[in-house]
């Protein structure tokens, strides 16, 4: 197995055009995500931004173009190689049997054992680590379907944190979290991108201004196939923001910070 | 999460389970035989009844009982991931009602033994395909989508037994009935189902962890990197032939399938790598229990062993619901 070219970026599309039943929702999209690099998608509901986000997993096939991880397409990792580059978020979870917090946090480290290696302490450790990032660590021992929705979101979040990737891709990462677990958990992910593992990450964001302040670069996905991305402090305007949503939005802000009011 | 110490040591104590049941089904019936005389049986310098009711009649359905049992719970468990749903259970896609009408007609036929299994087979094999073909549309199949052909065919191979039942002759009705009750009485040679049990575990462990993943959701499982596709694949196909084995050898045994996984998940967790073979070793033990009741219960008369299990698995499957409900609450 070739280990990952580090030279190569973590990300890379060429040509993408994804859709779903018929329906096209970008085209000619060339992406490129160094290490440190963090891009947010931003969209409407139903602009395919989930779509797009399972197709740079590797979980759908696109309609054209393709995809590369650290300079390799999924076909040519296998679904094993690919997990230790990539983790991914899904938007929503369903558990058909109870399981601990701790062993469903311990999932992630399944690429990075071998086929009959039983999970050792010192991936407990991580495990119990993960947790601790996201404030379960005193539910280790309690039972998934006893979670609240906040919990679980959090517990994925800890699963992937597990997984230890280097590329991280997350649908709505802040979906059912409280103002604080929302900062905290994008705080956790531009942690991970400046630290030495120099991780980059992918998220689908419903808050431009979370987006301005977190991320260094944003893709648009407009209702008509059409895409807009850049960096960050320019690609995030009331222009084009209104033009995305549909809706009249205002700047407001003070120094740094800036954020978007329906106007 | 079982270690790997504790995993072992419960497989070791599920192994001492089924050496009990094994040794009762040997010693109990018209002819009691003590456990020394069943033991010295075993190597071929017994009495001469004592010996000859071990060895060619007691010993051959012990072990076919065994056997299917752990065939059974081991497809349910296969099942019950693939499906992600706690009631799948062996029968749930058809291939029970396939092999009943291959047993019913060979029955019909007046076909013997090898007839019944070898039409039961046939009919197994058949709704397997079938349900695989349908299900497997344009883009691949979805776990609803097999699960609700599975259910469809299996509603039609149910309305064609009934069919078989009604038009049948009235002489031939109680062997067609203990076959859909699932009966060891008709049972053979063992060596078949005990070789199938051991290959079907054995293809089966290697992916433990994997099925782990594929009960969260196949796209979790395959962001974890499991090759979720042929893995299906493998899973649905491993799980019809042992039910295909099973049901050919034993007819269509009920319970077994759905409540023997459960009776382990609830007693050691839902870690396929000790739940696949706790399943197999409890789902034979209980089988074999099942069997030995079923033939002195109401001695001379046999009683079809099917309704057994279900006698003995739905007080203690509610009992394990209720403390484990009473434990979380």
């Amino acid at each position: 197995m070739d280990p990952p070219d580090l030279s190569a970026p973590l990300l890379t599309t060429r040509a993408l055009e994804v859709g779903i039943a018929g329906r096209i929702f970008c085209r000619e999209l060339e992406l490129s995500l160094q290490p440190g690099e963090s891009l947010a998608i931003l969209g409407r509901n139903g602009a395919g931004k989930s779509t797009l986000l399972s197709v740079l997993a590797g979980l759908r096939a696109p309609e054209a173009g393709e995809v590369r991880i650290a300079g390799a397409s999924y076909a040519q990792l296998g679904a094993r190689s690919s997990a230790r580059i990539r983790g991914w978020l899904p938007q929503s979870r369903s558990e058909a049997f109870s399981s601990t917090v701790l062993e469903t946090a311990l999932v992630g480290r399944h690429p990075h054992l071998d086929r009959w290696d039983w999970e050792s302490e010192a991936d407990a450790r991580q495990a119990r680590q993960a947790l601790a990032a996201v404030g379960l660590a005193e539910l280790a021992q309690r039972d998934v379907q006893t979670l609240s929705g906040g919990e679980r979101q959090r517990l994925a979040i800890a699963t992937l944190l597990t997984q230890a990737p280097q590329l991280y891709l997350l649908d709505e990462p802040l979906a059912h979290l409280d103002l604080n677990h929302q900062i905290a958990t994008l705080e956790l992910f531009a942690t991970l991108n400046r630290g030495e593992q120099r991780a980059a990450s992918v998220m689908v964001l419903h808050e431009p201004g979370l987006a301005a302040r977190f991320c260094s670069r944003a893709l648009l996905l407009f209702d008509d196939g059409t895409t807009l991305q850049g960096c960050s402090d320019q690609v995030i305007s009331s222009d084009s923001l209104s033009r995305l949503y549909g809706y009249p939005l205002r700047e407001v802000g003070a120094g740094e910070l800036r954020w978007f009011m329906p106007a | 999460m079982p270690t790997r110490r504790r995993a072992l040591l419960i497989l070791a104590g599920l192994v001492g389970l089924s050496q009990m049941s094994m040794a009762l089904a040997l010693m109990v019936g018209s002819i009691p035989i003590g456990p020394l005389e069943a033991l010295a049986a075993l190597f071929d310098n017994g009495g001469a009844t004592a010996g000859e009711v071990v060895r060619s009649l007691r010993l051959p359905r012990a072990l076919t009982g065994f056997a299917c049992g752990g065939l059974l719970a081991l497809a349910g468990a296969l099942l019950q991931v693939l499906l992600r749903n706690p009631l799948a259970d062996p029968y749930v896609l058809g291939i029970s009602g396939g092999a009943g009408i291959g047993a019913l007609l060979a029955i019909v036929l007046g076909l013997g033994v090898s007839g019944v299994n070898g039409l039961a087979f046939v009919g197994a094999l058949g709704a397997m395909l079938l349900v695989f073909g349908l299900a497997h549309g344009e883009g691949g199949w979805t776990h609803s989508r097999l699960l609700l052909t599975g259910v469809i065919v299996a509603a039609g191979c149910g309305a064609v037994v009934s069919l078989m039942l009604a038009i049948a002759p009235e002489d031939r009705l109680r062997g067609m009935l203990f076959w859909l009750m699932g009966d060891l009485s008709q049972t053979g040679d063992p060596k078949l189902v005990l070789i199938l049990l051991a290959a079907v575990l054995l293809v089966s462990l290697p992916f433990a962890r994997e099925l782990n993943l594929l009960a969260r959701g196949a796209d979790v499982a395959q962001a974890l990197g499991v090759a979720v596709r042929p893995l299906r694949r493998g899973v649905y196909l491993v799980a019809s032939l042992a039910t295909a084995a099973a049901v050919t050898h034993a007819g269509a045994i009920g319970f077994i399938g759905l409540i023997v996984p459960h009776l382990v998940r609830l007693a050691t967790g839902n870690d396929q790598r000790l739940l696949l073979p706790a399943s197999v070793l409890a789902g034979g033990s209980l089988l074999v229990f099942a069997d030995t009741l079923a033939r002195t219960v109401l001695a001379p008369q046999q009683l079809p062993v099917g309704v057994l299990t279900a006698l003995i698995g739905v007080p203690v499957f509610l009992f394990l619901l209720t403390r484990g409900a009473a434990g979380r609450g």
